[in-house]
């Protein structure tokens, strides 16, 4: 498979073309804020933006939809029986994803298909989505991706990835799923020997200017239990006011609730994001809330990212380095130093 | 420093609630100070905006807090529903020249990496690699700052600063006033507009030194009042009724909105509130122990024209 080049004034074009046959999804910047929305127009596309400041999990695992419909009325045979409401089969394209959110949905991919569950809903819109990526030229100061196995140029996760050299978009194939999706769009001219060299010194200098490095070798061999009593905790939670932002921006917190919602007649059942920050999450049919206090939420979001998830899968932590919740917690908790509580944790002597 | 670590070796106080300096430029870390050598970490610059009246209620301790005027009315409030005692607190007033909107500093570096800030009287300088920009500081005020009427503590034991010059012929409410020349139509096009972006994360509320009820009516599930999906209507009744719930009550300390990851306009709401509580009933919240909120007392001499 042979990388590809094309003239940054094409990349409008090219965007079209995407758009006869699927439906193309990218970064939009929106007044104060940014995320990935489903353009209409090319120039909505806005590629300058680093990490946009909603992640683009929606587009695989939107904010809320409904699954199955139903009718109540018991004159129809239909009465009280769940129906799947199809999903639009279009194909889609994300244009211009970061390579760290990229990876985020590999990460998902552990708990939304796995060989004894398949989540219908993921699962198809993953197939029927390919992934270009975008590197990045200038990381954020809070981007640790280099430390959670992911990087500004790592393709994991991606069909295709462009990477921004001066005048000329460079457009390396990573997967077949995008070679394919080249070729249809006839993008056909290959890259020079000259523009690899101008590629990898870009890729050298994002590299050297990723500073913010966190340690995660020793968090699969600390005990659960002795983190999980750990007493930084107390500390770490003072500040919490406990909202859902560090888990709505996040690309990797996956937590939904399913609920129906029933008018007059007829019904839907509905799947939306939840927290781990919000006491309902937890709270039982008995009125028992395990989770009933801030301390405990709070520790459940780190444990499961940086250790239940670590023994659990053996992939890592659950965790992309976008510095996201880094920039966005109104109260400055920062994952990083989490991270270094967690890593350099060491039993205290009774 | 020196205040809270006299406070904390004397035993004056159990704890002392402060800023630490934050991880990343133009942030603070609210922390709590148990012990007298902790106080080095105390810290303050012009990006102490959160209110730290939020940590208080139901706490039990004798508690040192920093506050600003804003805090310090909350802190007043918090007194007169009963969420802490006065006796419990050593309130240190700083006076306050109004705190400096994160974000709005930000637009102003085009990509490029701030690595930290430097603050003078009038202006805050901007340091990143081969760059150092000035900008002048009155211009990146939060908004609910730059119309702020009360900069000086409320109710304090000990100013860390000559009180500030408040700031006079103020227009608190303009934009509450462009909205109420709307028509219906217009005014709910407005709402819809404004509350579209919601997550639903709940940050405003949280963020919120008077939303501390023990469960939120959102969080209710027995009845449910509320939709867990981000239907328009759900989130706007949220929007709606948290307004409500602070009629009289907000001291436009703008926490909700600092805290919203989508930058909406959250205090319009609010702001249309306080007008009125201050048209019919002559009422700023938080001023004085001496007054209760209106809504949560009763005069025969109320206003009534609105119930006809």
């Amino acid at each position: 498979m042979v990388d590809r080049v094309i003239k940054k004034t094409e990349i409008a074009d090219l965007v079209y073309r995407l758009m006869e046959k699927h439906r193309v999804y990218a970064p939009v910047r929106q007044q104060d804020m940014s995320s990935f929305q489903e353009i209409s127009t090319a120039d909505q596309i806005d590629l300058s933006l680093a990490n946009t400041t909603l992640s683009p999990k929606s587009i695989m695992l939107p904010h809320s939809e409904s699954m199955f419909e139903f009718a109540l009325e018991t004159t129809t045979d239909q009465a009280g029986i769940l129906l799947e409401i199809e999903t639009d089969p279009t194909p889609r394209v994300i244009f211009g994803i970061r390579p760290c959110d990229a990876r985020a949905f590999q990460l998902l991919d552990l708990n939304f298909d796995t060989v004894a569950y398949k989540d219908p809903w993921w699962v198809k819109r993953r197939q029927i989505t390919t992934i270009v990526g975008l590197g990045c030229n200038s990381p954020c100061g809070t981007c640790f991706c280099t430390s959670v196995g992911s990087g500004p140029f790592a393709t994991e996760g991606l069909d295709l990835l462009l990477i921004d050299g001066e005048d000329e978009l460079v457009i390396q194939v990573i997967t077949a799923k995008g070679s394919k999706l080249l070729n249809d769009m006839g993008v056909e001219a290959e890259l020079s020997g000259v523009k690899k060299e101008v590629v990898s010194s870009l890729q050298e200098s994002s590299l050297q200017s990723i500073k913010s490095v966190v340690a995660t070798e020793s968090l699969k061999y600390h005990e659960a239990k002795a983190l999980f009593n750990a007493d930084f905790w107390e500390e770490v939670q003072f500040a919490c006011i406990n909202c859902g932002v560090c888990t709505f921006v996040c690309p990797t917190c996956w937590c939904f609730d399913i609920q129906d919602e029933v008018c007059k007649s007829k019904g839907v059942r509905l799947r939306s994001w939840d927290s781990c920050m919000f006491p309902l999450f937890t709270l039982h049919g008995s009125g028992h809330n395990p989770r009933s206090q801030k301390l405990q939420r709070l520790r459940q979001r780190f444990m499961h990212k940086l250790k239940y998830f670590v023994d659990k899968y053996d992939s890592g932590v659950a965790c992309v380095g976008c510095g996201r919740c880094v920039q966005q917690c109104p109260v400055n908790i920062d994952i990083r130093q989490i991270f270094l509580l967690m890593n350099d944790f060491k039993v205290q002597p009774v | 420093m020196h205040t809270a670590l006299l406070l904390l070796t004397e035993r004056k106080v159990d704890v002392v609630l402060g800023f630490q300096r934050g991880t990343i430029p133009m942030m603070s870390h609210p922390i709590l100070i148990r012990h007298p050598e902790g106080t080095d970490q105390l810290h303050w610059d012009s990006f102490c905006s959160t209110n730290l009246a939020n940590y208080l209620p139901q706490r039990k301790e004798r508690i040192a807090i920093f506050a600003k005027g804003c805090d310090s009315r909350n802190i007043v409030l918090q007194i007169l529903e009963n969420q802490i005692k006065r006796e419990q607190l050593y309130i240190i007033g700083v006076p306050c020249q109004g705190m400096l909107d994160r974000r709005k500093v930000l637009t102003e570096l085009y990509g490029r990496e701030l690595l930290g800030v430097r603050e003078t009287s009038e202006h805050l300088h901007l340091l990143g690699e081969g760059f150092m920009d000035s900008l002048e500081r009155s211009n990146y005020l939060q908004e609910n700052c730059s119309i702020c009427t009360h900069r000086n503590a409320a109710i304090h034991d000990e100013l860390l600063a000559e009180p500030v010059s408040e700031q006079e012929g103020v227009d608190r409410h303009e934009d509450v006033r462009a909205i109420e020349a709307m028509n219906a139509e217009e005014r709910w096009s407005h709402f819809e507009k404004l509350l579209a972006p919601c997550i639903r994360c709940y940050a405003c509320r949280n963020a919120c030194p008077m939303c501390y009820c023990p469960v939120c009516f959102v969080d209710e599930s027995m009845p449910q009042w509320l939709g867990k999906s981000i239907d328009p209507t759900d989130t706007k009744t949220f929007h709606f009724l948290r307004a409500y719930h602070l009629a009289g009550r907000c001291t436009d300390c703008g926490n909700c909105e600092r805290a919203c990851p989508m930058s909406i306009k959250v205090r319009q709401l609010t702001k249309k509130l306080e007008k009125d509580i201050a048209e019919l009933y002559g009422y700023e919240a938080g001023l004085s122990l001496d007054q209760r909120p209106p809504l949560d007392t009763y005069r025969p001499d109320d206003p009534q024209e609105f119930i006809r």
